[in-house]
């Protein structure tokens, strides 16, 4: 196979129409240089920026603050909340603490695929959802409790998720 | 109180999930269409704790027997309660809370039964002051401890106060508190850190959550009494990602004591400077651990170190560093502003003060209580909790997260304490309390604690990689049916391996629900593994078949064509599949000519 000669990092991002993204990536390492912010803090802004954490950004990271590639991916990959592959607009996040456990959040999770035909990790075809199943949010008493962007759910039964859905266009 | 009324609203995560935010609007705006606004104190709290009502508001007057307590209000309520209860001075019946048993409206906080019996020292201010508002902390004795620590004490006498306290690492550990200081103390190498370990990761636990929202100054002077205690300049909160309130209101706490100099250069005048940063996790339930948690705010993995070294010696950045938990934190200026020996009275001998604990799961009162330590189980479920709903069976407690273990019924005379658990096989814990009724099944409670641990280990050392895997692949084939009775002997020789050789306390006690399951529910585990039997129907991977009486013709062919002869009836009556005989084999599914039998 030809090898065609790399683009530079600067073009990976313009090629894929992320300017503007790029832009804000270069500003948050020059702010993180000078505010001192460690990599967990970096890689947190940059998946606000970017949706997510794709390798061209964490390159750049590695390369911008000197350190080996693996460093920047061994962190991405061992957080949960970091994501390398492109989510939804919305993230539903389905609480599987104890209480939400013990509450029916594997009726909401099954309720959820069958609505939206995704597990947890996934993202619907539409690019509305991502579906994640998540550690204990802490509103124990408001079990089984679902996050749909920003919103906390609580005491969600299974037959009203389709409505719920529905708020998030 | 220069105002008529005070208002209090809960503002914790719980209630502002079922409309907190709206309320606070439409009341803003109804007392401001009555003119009322101006007279009237509407302040936003941390969480009363009662979370199974929420949302809640109280309503004061200067006369305290006023009080007056609504719970599971809606925003619609809201202009009743401007128009009947603050122009008219009509409680409204409909709002107060009903004691279940007694079935009586009750309108003030301490005639309840959730409210009663508790002991509220830390969360005292929770549901009574608004966090963000760094006077009325003060109001309530708030920095005092500080500076009379800075002004007064040298840091010895403030590290001699919390050893005559007793008080104990309340993240779970139980290690005197005092001790730790005073290690880190002597330790003469600097700069040293403090860290205040908010990465709450038990599953069914929101204690710290919940002092972090309510009453974040108290936090902070802790760390700031700890740092002056053993000479630290810089203090860090690691908070969990999950917690974006709590972040959001330690920021704004961390900004107000700044701008008061309770944070910053030489405090109080003196020569002790001291400032806090907040870090923020990624998810990850190992950083939980000390070892771990260091790196994580460093910026890396959360791998574990194996110990010694302790933090102590050679912590965050190589530096001797103390790491303590929000409550523990939370604890000291109570400690260093009313006296070791006055703190000591509470509780027990060898486990002194007071502890919070999250009620969760199938109990009446869920919420956040915080009581004596000793006090019995049952007591706390009987008496604060209401029982348990639908009149159902209690059937076990569930102590101490991922890292403890479940109790049943006999045990509920057991005292709350750190050693009285550890006898019975669980742990204080941080102090997650998940309450089990009848329909609970036990084998799949504690596949769903081990999930999680194996989900989270994350993959340094060999028995917490490999041997957590091997234990939850056990278990899994027990609750899909394929499970034997050796199976319960392989799972404790494994169990005790992986507590003995694991790296860090994660995965050192990842074992324990298994093993306590199987201590206090053998038979269970047995029906599970021998009879494939799941006596709850929780198991899915168990379930047997069932006829639906209602299509049943009755001819009779699954009666004949069952190899284990579980089917009983009358042709032209009924048939029944006896779950405990039926082998789950489908013959019966295959042979019936109207399709009336089916699993679940």
């Amino acid at each position: 196979m030809n090898q065609q000669p790399t683009e530079t990092i600067e073009e990976i991002f313009i090629n894929r129409g992320e300017e503007e993204q790029h832009q804000q990536l270069e500003d948050l390492l020059e702010a993180a240089e000078e505010g001192n912010l460690n990599l967990i803090a970096i890689l947190h802004q940059a998946q606000n920026i970017f949706g997510y954490l794709p390798r061209r950004v964490q390159v750049r990271i590695a390369e911008r603050l000197e350190i080996p590639f693996s460093k920047v991916y061994s962190v991405v990959s061992f957080y949960s909340l970091f994501s390398t592959t492109k989510r939804g607009k919305y993230t539903i996040e389905v609480c599987t603490g104890t209480a939400c456990y013990v509450k029916g959040s594997q009726d909401i999770l099954d309720k959820i695929n069958d609505e939206l035909d995704i597990e947890p990790g996934q993202t619907s075809e539409d690019d509305r959802f991502t579906l994640q199943d998540t550690r204990c949010v802490g509103a124990c008493g408001m079990a089984p409790v679902v996050i749909i962007g920003d919103d906390v759910h609580g005491r969600v039964k299974p037959e009203q998720l389709p409505e719920l859905l529905r708020q998030y266009e | 109180m220069q105002n008529k009324y005070e208002i209090l609203l809960c503002a914790g995560t719980s209630c502002n999930s079922s409309g907190g935010p709206t309320i606070y609007q439409n009341l803003i705006a109804e007392l401001k269409e009555h003119d009322l606004f101006a007279e009237t104190k509407v302040t936003q709290t941390g969480c009363f704790g009662f979370c199974e009502l929420g949302p809640i508001i109280t309503i004061h007057t200067q006369n305290e027997a006023d009080e007056v307590f609504y719970c599971q209000v809606e925003a619609d309520d809201v202009r009743q309660i401007v128009q009947q209860h603050l122009l008219n001075g009509e409680i409204i019946d409909d709002l107060l809370y009903i004691d279940p048993e007694t079935e009586e409206k009750i309108a003030k906080k301490e005639d309840m039964d959730f409210y009663k019996y508790q002991k509220r020292i830390v969360l005292d201010n929770c549901g009574k002051i608004d966090p963000l508002e760094i006077e009325e902390y003060m109001e309530q004795g708030g920095y005092q401890a500080l500076k009379k620590a800075v002004t007064e004490l040298e840091p010895e006498e403030v590290i001699a106060e919390v050893k005559e306290s007793g008080l104990r690492g309340r993240g779970g550990g139980g290690f005197p508190t005092g001790i730790k200081w005073e290690i880190t103390h002597d330790n003469q190498e600097t700069p040293k850190y403090i860290i205040c370990n908010a990465d709450e990761g038990d599953p069914g636990a929101f204690m710290d959550r919940s002092i972090l929202e309510g009453d974040p100054h108290s936090v902070l002077e802790g760390l700031a009494l700890g740092a002056y205690a053993i000479g630290a300049e810089q203090g860090f909160v690691y908070v969990r990602a999950e917690y974006p309130l709590a972040v959001e209101r330690l920021e704004r706490a961390i900004k107000s004591a700044r701008e008061e100099g309770l944070l910053g250069d030489n405090i109080h005048g003196s020569q002790f400077s001291f400032d806090v940063e907040v870090r923020i996790g990624a998810g990850a339930f190992v950083c939980g651990e000390e070892t771990a948690l260091i790196t994580s705010v460093e910026g890396y993995r959360g791998d574990p170190q194996s110990k010694p070294p302790y933090p102590a010696q050679d912590g965050l950045w190589g530096q001797p560093t103390l790491i303590n938990n929000v409550e523990t934190l939370a604890n000291v200026p109570i400690v260093i502003r009313e006296g070791g020996a006055w703190y000591k009275k509470l509780g027990t001998e060898d486990s002194t003060g007071t502890k919070v604990f999250a009620l969760a799961g199938d109990i009446n009162n869920t919420g956040l209580i915080e009581v004596p330590i000793g006090i019995s189980i049952g007591d706390v479920i009987f008496k604060l909790g209401g029982g348990i709903p639908d009149q159902k069976e209690f059937k076990a407690v569930q102590t101490g997260g991922p890292s403890g273990g479940c109790l049943p019924a006999d045990y509920l005379d057991t005292p709350l304490e750190y050693d009285a658990l550890l006898e019975v096989g669980s742990m204080m814990g941080s102090g997650g309390l998940i309450i089990l009724d009848e329909t609970s099944c036990m084998v799949d409670v504690a596949r769903f604690y081990l999930d999680f641990t194996q989900d989270e280990a994350c993959g340094k050392c060999a028995p917490g990689r490999i041997g957590t895997k091997r234990l939850l692949e056990i278990m899994d084939q027990i609750v899909e049916g394929e499970g034997r009775r050796e199976d319960l002997e392989r799972l404790k020789h494994l169990s005790h391996t992986i507590k003995r050789t694991a790296l860090c306390g994660l995965c050192k006690s990842a074992p324990n629900p298994v093993l306590s399951a199987i201590e206090h529910f053998e038979g269970e585990y047995l029906a599970h593994a021998e009879d494939k039997y799941c006596p709850t129907g929780v198991c899915k991977g168990l379930q047997k078949y069932k006829i639906d009486s209602e299509l049943c013709k009755a001819c009779g062919k699954c009666e004949t064509a069952c190899p284990a002869q579980a089917i009983k009836g009358e042709v032209g009556e009924t048939y029944e599949i006896d779950p405990e005989a039926c082998t789950a084999c489908g013959v019966c599914e295959e042979e019936c000519p109207f399709e009336v039998i089916s699993k679940g």
